[in-house]
C-alpha cells in the first residue's frame, strides 16, 4: 500500500510542471480577462461592456457568422471525412499509413502559406476559375474567395485531417469479425455501415466534431484572409475592437462570450455522446 | 424451426497468398445434415477453407456448391450462411435481443414476429430472459450462446463455426461441445466446424477432415481417423501414436506388410498379458510419470527408437516398482496394430 501511495506521490510530483504551466498559461489569463471585462476605458467598474455588446446587432451577427462557419465546416468535414475514414479503415494498415501521410502533409505547412495558396487557386483569374471558364463550366469567373465560401473552403481544408484522425482511429478499432458477422447475417455494405460501423464509431465522430468546434470557433487567419473583410466572426471582431478602438474591456467581454459559447457546445457534444450510447443500445 | 439440410460440395479449391499455398486443390463433399470438422494445426488451411465457404476469401480456382447451387462468386451477405466466430463478434452497441433479431430485421421480418423468433432462439440456447441485457454484461459462455442464437435464428442454409470454443475454459468448453452438437441434431442443419483441438473434433463430429499444408490428409469418421490413420501426420496429430519399424516387434501376424511401419497407440500397450494372442516389444525404461488416470512410461527399444505407453491406473503397483534403466516387455493385441506406409529409406 505504501508502495502504491509512494508511486502516486511521484506521479503527482511529475505532473506539477504541467499543472503550473496550465495555471499560469491558461487559467490566470482567463481570470485577468474576466476582471478586465468589467472595467471601462476610464478604469471604472461597470457592466456596460456586456450591455453594449448584447444589445448590438454587430455582436449577434458576429456570433451568427462564427456559428455558421463552424457548423458548415463540421457538416462538410462529416460528409467528406466519414467516407474517407471508411476507405482508410478498409485498406491495409500499411496503405492507410501512407495515405495518412498525404492527408497530414498540409498540417506541416504554415497556415498563412496555405491560406495564401488558396487565394492563388480561388481568385478571379486563379487556377480553378480559369479551368471553369476554359471548359465552359461557367461563362464568367465564380466568386470563390474574399467571401463566406472562401473562408469555408480554407477552414474545411485545415480541419479535415484533424476530423478524420479520431474517426479513422475509431473505425480501425472495430473488430473485422464484427463487420464480417454483419455481412454473413445478410447486411449489404451500406446496411453494415449504417447499423454497425457508424454506431460503433460515434465516439470518434464526436471527438472529431469537438476538435472542429474548438478550432473553428476561434479561427482568425483563414476568415481574415479568405473572407476579404466581408466575413466577420467574433475572433475578427475582437481583433478590431482592440486594434481600432483599443477597448480592452469590450474585447475581453467578447472573448468571454466566445468562451461561454465554446463551453455550451462542448457540454452539448458530451450529452449527445451520452444519449447516443444509451439510444443505440435499445435500437 | 426444422431446416432442410443441404449438401455442400467443394471442388478443386485453390488459394495462394504470395508463394504460400493456403488451399492446395481441396475437394470435399459434405452430406446433408452432416457435422463435419476441419481439424488441423494453424496454417493448415482450415480457416481459409471455412472463410472461402463464407465468402470472405475468394478462391483462385475451384468452386463451392451448396444444395447444388454454385455460390463461389456470391457475396457473403447473399449466401444465407450462419457463422459463429472465434471471438463471438457480437454487436457491442446492441442489446442481446437486438443482436439476435438483427438478421431478421435485415430480412424485413415484422417487428413483433422478429422479437418472438429472437426470443425463441434465445430459449433454444437456454438464455430466456436475457434479451434486455447488454453484451458487456455477459460471461464468455453466455456470449457464445448469443452468437449461436444469432447464427441460427434466420434459418441459414448451412452453419460454419470457426473455433467457437477456443476462448472458453476447459469445463465450459466440454459442456458447450455437447450443447452445440445437440443444437445441430435438433436443427438438422449441415455444419462445418473448425478446430485445432483433436479431442473436440473426436467428440463432436460425424466425420473429420484432417488438414495439413493446404490439403486434406484424411476424411473419415472419428474412430477410423483415430484407429486407421492414412499417414504419419494424421497418426501423430490425434492422440499419442507410436510408429515403429516392424522388425522391432516380435509376434506380428504373418499378413503384416513387411515394408510398412507399425502404428500402435500409447494406450494399446500393457506390461502384462492375459494369454490372448499378443505381440511383444522389448526395451529399457527411460522415464515414468503418474498422470492421475494413467501412468506414462517412455521405453527405449533400440536403434534410436523410443516409444510412449500409457498404462491404466490398475497397473499402479507394477508401475511404482519400475526403475529407470530396467528392462521392460510391452504387450499389445495384434488388432491394435495398424500398418502405415514407411518413410524410412528401405
Amino acid at each position: 500500500m505504501s508502495e502504491a501511495s509512494g508511486e502516486r506521490r511521484l506521479f503527482i510530483l511529475l505532473a506539477c510542471p504541467a499543472i503550473v504551466l496550465t495555471g499560469f498559461g491558461a487559467i490566470l489569463p482567463i481570470v485577468w480577462i474576466i476582471r478586465q471585462s468589467f472595467f471601462d476605458k476610464a478604469g471604472e467598474l461597470t457592466i456596460a461592456n456586456y450591455g453594449r455588446l448584447l444589445t448590438s446587432d454587430l455582436t449577434w451577427s458576429a456570433f451568427g457568422t462564427t456559428l455558421s462557419l463552424s457548423v458548415m465546416t463540421l457538416a462538410i468535414c462529416t460528409i467528406l471525412g466519414i467516407p474517407l475514414s471508411l476507405a482508410l479503415a478498409s485498406v491495409s494498415r500499411k496503405t492507410a499509413g501512407r495515405l495518412m501521410i498525404l492527408l497530414l502533409l498540409p498540417l506541416w505547412t504554415s497556415i498563412l502559406v496555405r491560406t495564401y495558396g488558396w487565394v492563388v487557386l480561388l481568385r478571379r483569374d486563379g487556377l480553378i476559375n480559369s479551368f471553369f471558364v476554359a471548359t465552359g463550366l461557367s461563362d464568367q469567373p465564380v466568386p470563390l474567395v474574399y467571401n463566406f465560401t472562401g473562408a469555408l473552403i480554407g477552414m474545411v481544408h485545415y480541419m479535415l485531417p484533424l476530423f478524420v484522425l479520431p474517426v479513422y482511429a475509431a473505425m480501425r478499432d472495430i473488430d473485422g469479425n464484427i463487420v464480417r458477422a454483419a455481412a454473413s447475417l445478410g447486411a449489404s455494405f451500406w446496411k453494415c455501415v449504417r447499423t454497425v460501423i457508424l454506431p460503433l464509431s460515434t465516439g470518434g465522430v464526436i471527438s472529431g466534431a469537438t476538435v472542429v468546434f474548438v478550432y473553428t470557433l476561434g479561427f482568425f487567419i483563414t476568415p481574415a484572409v479568405l473572407g476579404g473583410g466581408k466575413v466577420n466572426p467574433i475572433s475578427i471582431r475582437i481583433e478590431r475592437t482592440l486594434s481600432t478602438f483599443q477597448d480592452w474591456g469590450e474585447a475581453s467581454a467578447l472573448g468571454l462570450l466566445l468562451l461561454i459559447l465554446v463551453m455550451l457546445i462542448g457540454a452539448m457534444l458530451v450529452s449527445v455522446r451520452r444519449l447516443l450510447r444509451l439510444g443505440v443500445r435499445n435500437a | 424451426m426444422s431446416l432442410k439440410a443441404l449438401p455442400i460440395s467443394v471442388n478443386g479449391l485453390k488459394k495462394g497468398y504470395g508463394t504460400f499455398l493456403a488451399l492446395d486443390d481441396v475437394s470435399i463433399s459434405i452430406r446433408p445434415g452432416e457435422f463435419l470438422t476441419l481439424l488441423g494445426p494453424s496454417g493448415s488451411g482450415k480457416t481459409t477453407l471455412l472463410m472461402a465457404m463464407a465468402g470472405f476469401v475468394r478462391p483462385d480456382k475451384g468452386s463451392i456448391e451448396i444444395g447444388g447451387r454454385d455460390i463461389t462468386r456470391l457475396p457473403p451477405n447473399k449466401r444465407d450462411i450462419g457463422i459463429v466466430f472465434q471471438n463471438y463478434a457480437l454487436f457491442p452497441h446492441m442489446s442481446v435481443l437486438a443482436n439476435v433479431a438483427y438478421p431478421l430485421r435485415l430480412r424485413n421480418v415484422p417487428r413483433k414476429q422478429a422479437i418472438a423468433q429472437a426470443e425463441a432462439a434465445l430459449a433454444r440456447v437456454k438464455l430466456e430472459g436475457f434479451g434486455d441485457r447488454s453484451i458487456s454484461a455477459l460471461s464468455g459462455g453466455q456470449r457464445q450462446r448469443v452468437a449461436l442464437a444469432r447464427a441460427v435464428v434466420f434459418e441459414p442454409r448451412i452453419m460454419l463455426m470457426d473455433e467457437p470454443l477456443s476462448a472458453l475454459d476447459k469445463n465450459l468448453r466440454e459442456q458447450m461441445q455437447f450443447e452445440i452438437r445437440r443444437l445441430h441434431d435438433d436443427l438438422g442443419i449441415t455444419t462445418i466446424y473448425v478446430t485445432h483441438d483433436q479431442r473436440e473434433a473426436l467428440t463432436m463430429s460425424d466425420r473429420i477432415a484432417v488438414m495439413d499444408r493446404g490439403r486434406i490428409q484424411q476424411l473419415d469418421e472419428p474412430q477410423k481417423i483415430y484407429n486407421r490413420p492414412l499417414n504419419r501426420f494424421v497418426a501423430h496429430f490425434l492422440g499419442e501414436a507410436n510408429i515403429l519399424a516392424s522388425n522391432a516387434i516380435s509376434g506380428l501376424p504373418s499378413g503384416f506388410p513387411a515394408t510398412s511401419d507399425a502404428m500402435i497407440r500409447a494406450e494399446s500397450f500393457d506390461i502384462q498379458h492375459d494369454g490372448k494372442p499378443h505381440v511383444t516389444i522389448k526395451g529399457s525404461l527411460v522415464a515414468k510419470a503418474f498422470r492421475g488416470e494413467n501412468w506414462l512410461i517412455q521405453v527405449d527399444i533400440g536403434e534410436g527408437q523410443h516409444l510412449l505407453a500409457s498404462l491404466p491406473a490398475d497397473r499402479s503397483a507394477q508401475c511404482q516398482e519400475l526403475v529407470v534403466g530396467q528392462n521392460v516387455i510391452l504387450y499389445a493385441s495384434p488388432s491394435q496394430i495398424h500398418a502405415i506406409a514407411s518413410e524410412r529409406p528401405q
